[in-house]
């Protein structure tokens, strides 16, 4: 689709090199999508601002954890690429997980998006770090969004981004997505994980656990042999290893290789 | 090709090769990752004036002795905010539209002559009851609404469940109640959605059945609306619109008082079980931002409720006509019931016109007001001397003689105002108890439960006054 006629980008926005003005928020526009991109991150980090921002579309925010309880979809387009967003609900961690937290969780493990976009708290880094890492056990492709950089100038809490995109192995863009700061930047970020054809090296935790690098193979490899088109072998066998019931359940029940059918399979619907 | 038996079987086996806290050990090493990562790349300072403002502002807001004092002073404020600054614009939209829209569109009707009927199901009931909605729920909500979303914005909310945790815990309930009642202030359909936050189906099933008693939007209209034309004009001069707030907010405390005793009766018998604990991450403070918090607000909350409003008034209006226009042996139907009903309902304190206005308004609380101003005119024929049928007169006066014609005393409104607050929900909210609950059982519950306390209190009520009287 070309662009109206009367819209004319000037000089200035041609020579931009965030090339900003190619984004076009496509708002409920979800159909014919060439990638998916979920937000993903900590209650409370600003992801549905984030997701109004990308989207033009304006859902309901607030300043509590808890605030997004199922999934929202919205779109944009950016260098003729459309991309479908899925502002999630808060999660603290993929390890466990309340009623509104499984929407989240089920979708990064199962809905397998193109680009996960994790969205943390800058003012808090130490607590959100956890399930930064652990997201990035899942995926290959993540870029990190780094909000409310507003309020942790205000405290004075001073972050060395080139330094954690290195540790963590992923891009990490600044923002404060209330004020659209960051959010250009963030936007060609995503257009570049998901268009690249290499796959960036996230971080990997090391799991020093006796014995667990080798059982985790084993298993890993039994699953796919009993289900080829599992999406996530690596983490279901670890939840099998630790004995976590509802995983062993579907298992059992073969209902886990449903859970590798792209987005829309019944257990992701919203709760 | 392994079975899924056979790979369960193997994990099983290979789990007791691992260290027995696997768990804890994988947990651990995740938390030790990040501590290592935060310390290579983040400094922070020791304190900051920030910081420091924050935790004074939380001691303050936390503190059981002045935390619930700012709460219902706030709110209060909030409410006496909606009152004042509602009074004006209200009387200016009912003028512009009930008054002068209905004539010009009358006399439309009239010069292109259609037939009496037509013009009366059409401008005397839709356009009316649409004119009539518009007019009393627009600028309180243009009101009401900014200022909570400005709070919620800034942090207060969560606040809020923090102090009535105690109170929450003590009935048997969940404190995250407290935030999906904050909702149900809003609206009790998404009240009810909220309590998805809850985890345990027993402490969320007493959330959803006593959401229901935070005033919604739909019925903060008729409380000001009534606390101003009835109460407040029995203060002293000058006082009206804080007596007026100060009543209206007394509701709101009953409802939450209700909602507590309700959530105690039923932890204590059909829904018993230990109280479950939780974490609630107080969030900081952030300014919020005010213009695109009043815009956001303004469009989507307030003009989408007043959407669904105007939705339900158009066919009501139609039901009201139709109502008082057919016959039934010598009297209009509307006539009918109102008369066959006001001997019960004097017994509550009501009116058969509120009962009935009552059951019109099922789909929506917000058209009761209305409803009702249209009955009491078509049926007892005042109307600023115009004839039978139609209403003129658009200020608080007027909907006070209007009113006080009907038989109105200041019983009536009380009792009003009480039912408003204790009746079955809307049936958008019955159907979402329905969605969430997945139980027609409860869904019964969830609407009898309110009605039948709503008419205990209002005899009550009615009963004390009038021995008193």
């Amino acid at each position: 689709m070309k662009p109206p006629e009367t819209h004319v980008p000037g000089e200035a926005c041609q020579t931009c090199p965030s090339r900003y003005s190619q984004l076009r928020k496509l708002g409920l526009n979800i159909e014919n999508s060439d990638f998916v991109v979920a937000l993903a991150g900590n209650p409370n980090t600003g992801k549905t601002t984030v997701f109004n921002a990308l989207t033009g579309l304006r859902m309901h925010t607030g300043n509590w954890p808890g605030k997004t309880i199922s999934r929202a979809e919205g779109a944009f387009s950016y260098e003729d690429k459309r991309f479908k967003l899925v502002d999630l609900p808060g999660t603290y961690s993929l390890l466990s997980a309340s009623p509104d937290e499984e929407v989240a969780r089920s979708f990064l493990l199962f809905g397998q998006p193109d680009v996960t976009v994790i969205v943390a708290d800058a003012t808090c880094m130490e607590r959100n770090l956890n399930l930064i890492l652990q997201v990035l056990q899942i995926t290959r492709r993540a870029v990190l969004c780094l909000n409310l950089m507003d309020e942790a100038r205000a405290h004075g809490i001073d972050i060395d981004i080139r330094n954690l995109a290195r540790d963590l192995g992923v891009p990490v863009i600044p923002s404060a997505a209330r004020s659209n700061e960051g959010i250009p930047e963030l936007i060609r970020e995503i257009h570049t994980m998901a268009v690249r054809s290499d796959s960036p090296a996230p971080r990997r935790l090391p799991l020093e656990v006796p014995g667990l690098r080798l059982a985790l193979d084993r298993v890993e490899g039994e699953l796919q042999e009993a289900f080829p088109r599992l999406a996530q072998p690596r983490w279901v066998a670890l939840r099998l290893l630790e004995g976590d019931r509802e995983i062993i359940e579907a298992v059992k029940s073969g209902d886990i290789g449903g859970l590798a059918e792209p987005i829309g399979a019944s257990l992701l619907r919203d709760i | 090709m392994k079975t899924p038996e056979e790979v369960i079987k193997g994990a099983d086996e290979l789990r007791w090769q691992l260290p027995q806290n696997l768990h804890d050990r994988i947990t651990e090493s995740i938390y030790a990752e990040a501590a290592a990562i935060a310390d290579r790349s983040i400094t922070r300072p020791g304190s900051s004036r920030r910081l420091a403002w924050q935790q004074k502002l939380d001691r303050i807001l936390t503190n059981p002795w002045s935390a619930f004092p700012i709460m219902v002073l706030v709110l209060g404020a909030i409410l006496w905010l909606t009152i004042t600054g509602a009074n004006y614009p209200s009387s200016l939209l009912a003028t512009l539209l009930v008054d002068k829209g209905h004539a010009l569109l009358s006399g439309w009707f009239t010069a292109l002559g259609s037939p009496a009927w037509l013009k009366g199901l059409l401008v005397d009931g839709m356009y009316l009851a649409t004119a009539w909605v518009i007019a009393v729920m627009l600028p309180p909500m243009a009101i009401f609404f900014p200022c909570f979303t400005l709070l919620e914005d800034f942090g207060f909310l969560p606040r809020v469940a923090f102090n009535l945790d105690r109170i929450f815990q003590r009935v048997g309930a969940h404190g995250k109640q407290a935030l999906t009642m904050a909702m149900g202030l809003g609206c009790n359909a998404a009240g009810v959605v909220a309590t998805r936050i809850i985890d345990s189906p027993r402490e969320r099933l007493i959330a959803i059945l006593t959401n229901n008693f935070s005033l919604c939007n739909g019925r903060w209209p008729t409380q000001i609306l009534m606390a101003s034309i009835f109460l407040g004009t029995l203060a002293p001069k000058g006082w009206g619109t804080s007596i007026a707030a100060l009543s209206v907010l007394v509701v709101a405390l009953l409802g939450f008082g209700f909602a507590m005793l309700t959530s105690w009766l039923l932890a204590r018998t059909v829904l018993r079980g230990e109280a479950t604990s939780f974490s609630l991450e107080l969030p900081p403070y952030r300014p919020p931002n005010f213009w695109k918090t009043l815009y956001t607000s303004l469009i989507d909350r307030t003009i989408i409720v007043l959407w669904r409003a105007v939705v339900f008034a158009l066919p009501a209006g139609a039901a009201i006509w139709l109502s008082a226009h057919i016959p039934v042996g010598d009297q209009s139907l509307a006539e009918w019931f109102i008369h066959a009903t006001d001997p019960f309902a004097w017994m509550f304190g009501l009116t058969g016109v509120i009962l009935l206005a009552y059951i019109v308004a099922i789909p929506a609380n917000e058209i009761v007001v209305p409803t009702i101003l249209m009955l009491t005119v078509m049926v007892t024929g005042t109307g600023g001397g115009q004839g039978a049928g139609v209403m003129f007169e658009a200020d608080n006066d007027a909907v006070l003689s209007i009113l006080t014609a009907g038989g109105w005393t200041t019983l009536t409104a009380v009792c009003l105002m009480l039912f408003s607050l204790c009746h079955n929900p809307c049936s958008t909210t019955l159907y979402t108890i329905y969605r969430e609950t997945q139980s027609a059982k409860w869904t019964v519950v969830s609407a009898l439960l309110p009605l039948v306390m709503g008419f205990a209190l209002c005899a009550l009520v009615a009963a004390v006054w009038r021995w008193v009287a």
